[in-house]
């Protein structure tokens, strides 16, 4: 039988690895990143593009109908309670500050955590199943900077492009609603624009960047920690979407801190 | 006249951290020879090539390839010196198969393109493949699968080349062929072969000599010429596994 104390200690040790491992995989993605910069011939094109379209593009029309619904539900359920105060037309501030700032790149995120997350786990832990990440060990190359700074990337930039069409779709949601109440569509259009500042829109794109970036990195590392068992690819996909909604929840609740702090 | 020592193993423990798989293994492989890691499934083989291409370091002992020890310092130069074809080819899926010929030709060297190009078109030829270049490795056979990642482990002509269970999964027709071309490859690149299987036809007909590992007892229990373990091994399970197939 296991004493308490080993029991304790095995599971701080296994943590202490753990972390250990996770500072060795950003360090080493920081210095494969670092690499491209000053060797941009030595970046996966091809990957990226393969891997950029399956995020973006492939990604379009779900996250835009997730927006468009986002912005319906939020329409209907807020002009409810502002209608008892005759102030509907306030329902569009409340959605454009609410998708700009926040659910815009939370829901975004949500989705690309789901899609491309999980698919860069399975990918990579697919190949590290078949052995090819034991081949590019051999043949001296890193892993990681031949796998992760093309999906990192990728996931970074289409995180924005997302969250704009979602915006832009939960938007054009919240105006059918309203104009069914009876707002005019350039009463809709002027209180969006009053109550949202540039600030506003760059930060829930800066803001979908940094989640993109998490998304990417999660993903990737779930997929490199694969075992070689049969279920590993499933763990691995299913760890990256678990692991990517807690490390988004994680960077807007630091993100809203920080804005809390500066006053913005 | 010497053999040249290529691979060292000296009271080797091979396994992982918490399992010790075979105990205190001795045995060195010489320059130009092809030699046989041998066994039941699960004797640890494999285990023992993954510590000879440094994938996993040894329990303890000494462990030398190309007169080096595997460490932060020496990996660079010990990939240059080996190739390694795995069990399943380990081709990337996004590439073809020329692609696959050509990365570690582009990213350790400084030839140009078409120099790249040219060199992996040649091992493709060499081991008769040219016409599956453009192909990628899903739409190939199995066997031609294996063929491309010997092209792929002689890319930058290794001193040694290691092939993890090259027959696994072939007909008899292709694994013959496959033995023919390890055997052509030896004669005309001068390389050195540490190969894992225990197909018996494949071994008498390549081998120079062999290693062979025991589960049960956790230890290396024979060591010798394919013919003469064979023969004259007195051991009750190197007889055994000898006399299951023919010479």
């Amino acid at each position: 039988m296991i004493s308490p104390f080993s029991f304790v200690g095995s599971k701080v040790a296994g943590a202490c690895r753990s972390c250990a491992d996770v500072c060795a995989y950003i360090g080493e993605s920081v210095c494969a990143f670092g690499g491209i910069l000053f060797h941009p011939s030595r970046f996966r094109a091809g990957d990226f593009f393969l891997a950029f379209q399956r995020a973006a593009f492939d990604g379009l029309v779900i996250t835009s109908g997730i927006g468009l619904l986002l912005g319906l539900i939020l329409a209907f359920e807020s002009a409810a309670a502002l209608r008892m105060f005759g102030a509907e037309v306030y329902v569009s501030d409340l959605l454009a500050i609410g998708l700009f700032r926040e659910l815009g790149p939370l829901v975004t995120a949500i989705v690309l955590a789901g899609r491309s997350g999980s698919a860069f786990a399975a990918e990579i832990g697919t190949m590290k199943v078949d052995e090819e990440l034991d081949a590019l060990t051999t043949m001296g190359l890193s892993p990681v900077r031949f796998l992760v700074p093309p999906r990192v990337a990728a996931a970074v930039l289409a995180m924005p492009i997302l969250t704009v069409f979602a915006e832009l779709a939960g938007l054009a949601g919240g105006a059918g609603v309203l104009s069914l109440m009876g707002v005019p569509f350039e009463v809709f259009v002027e209180h969006v624009t009053d109550s949202t500042g540039l600030f506003a829109v760059v930060f829930g794109l800066v803001k979908g960047a940094l989640f993109g970036l998490a998304i990417g990195m999660v993903g990737c590392y779930a997929g490199m920690r694969a075992k070689s068992t049969a279920d590993a690819v499933g763990v691995a996909a299913t760890s990256a979407v678990v692991s990517g909604i807690v490390s988004i929840a994680l960077i807007d609740g630091l993100l809203a801190v920080l804005c809390y702090i500066c006053g913005v | 006249m010497e053999k040249q020592t290529m691979i060292q193993l000296q009271n080797v423990d091979a396994g992982y951290p918490g399992a010790v798989i075979l105990e205190n293994i001795s045995f060195n492989v010489f320059k130009g020879e092809i030699f046989i890691l041998l066994g039941g499934s699960g004797c640890g083989k494999s285990t023992v090539m993954k510590h000879m291409i440094g994938l996993n370091p040894v329990l303890s002992g000494n462990l030398r390839v190309a007169g080096l020890e595997w460490d932060f310092d020496t990996r660079t130069e010990l990939c240059r010196k080996i190739g390694v074809m795995f069990q399943s080819g380990a081709l990337f899926g996004s590439m073809t198969c020329l692609e696959n010929v050509m990365l570690p030709i582009r990213e350790f060297t400084s030839s140009k393109k078409r120099a790249c190009c040219e060199r992996a078109m040649q091992l493709l030829r060499d081991v008769e493949l040219e016409d599956a270049a453009d192909k990628m490795p899903s739409e190939i056979s199995g066997g031609m699968r294996k063929r491309v990642a010997i092209a792929r482990a002689m890319a930058l002509d290794p001193e040694i080349v290691f092939l993890d269970e090259p027959s696994a999964g072939l007909d008899p027709i292709t694994s013959a062929a496959l033995d023919d071309l390890i055997l052509k490859l030896r004669a005309e690149k001068g390389m050195t072969f540490v190969i894992v299987t225990h197909e018996l036809d494949s071994i008498f007909k390549i081998a120079d000599r062999c290693a062979m590992f025991d589960k049960s007892r956790r230890a290396m229990i024979a060591l010798g010429r394919p013919q003469e373990l064979k023969h004259k091994s007195e051991d009750a399970f190197v007889k055994r596994f000898f006399n299951r197939g023919s010479e």
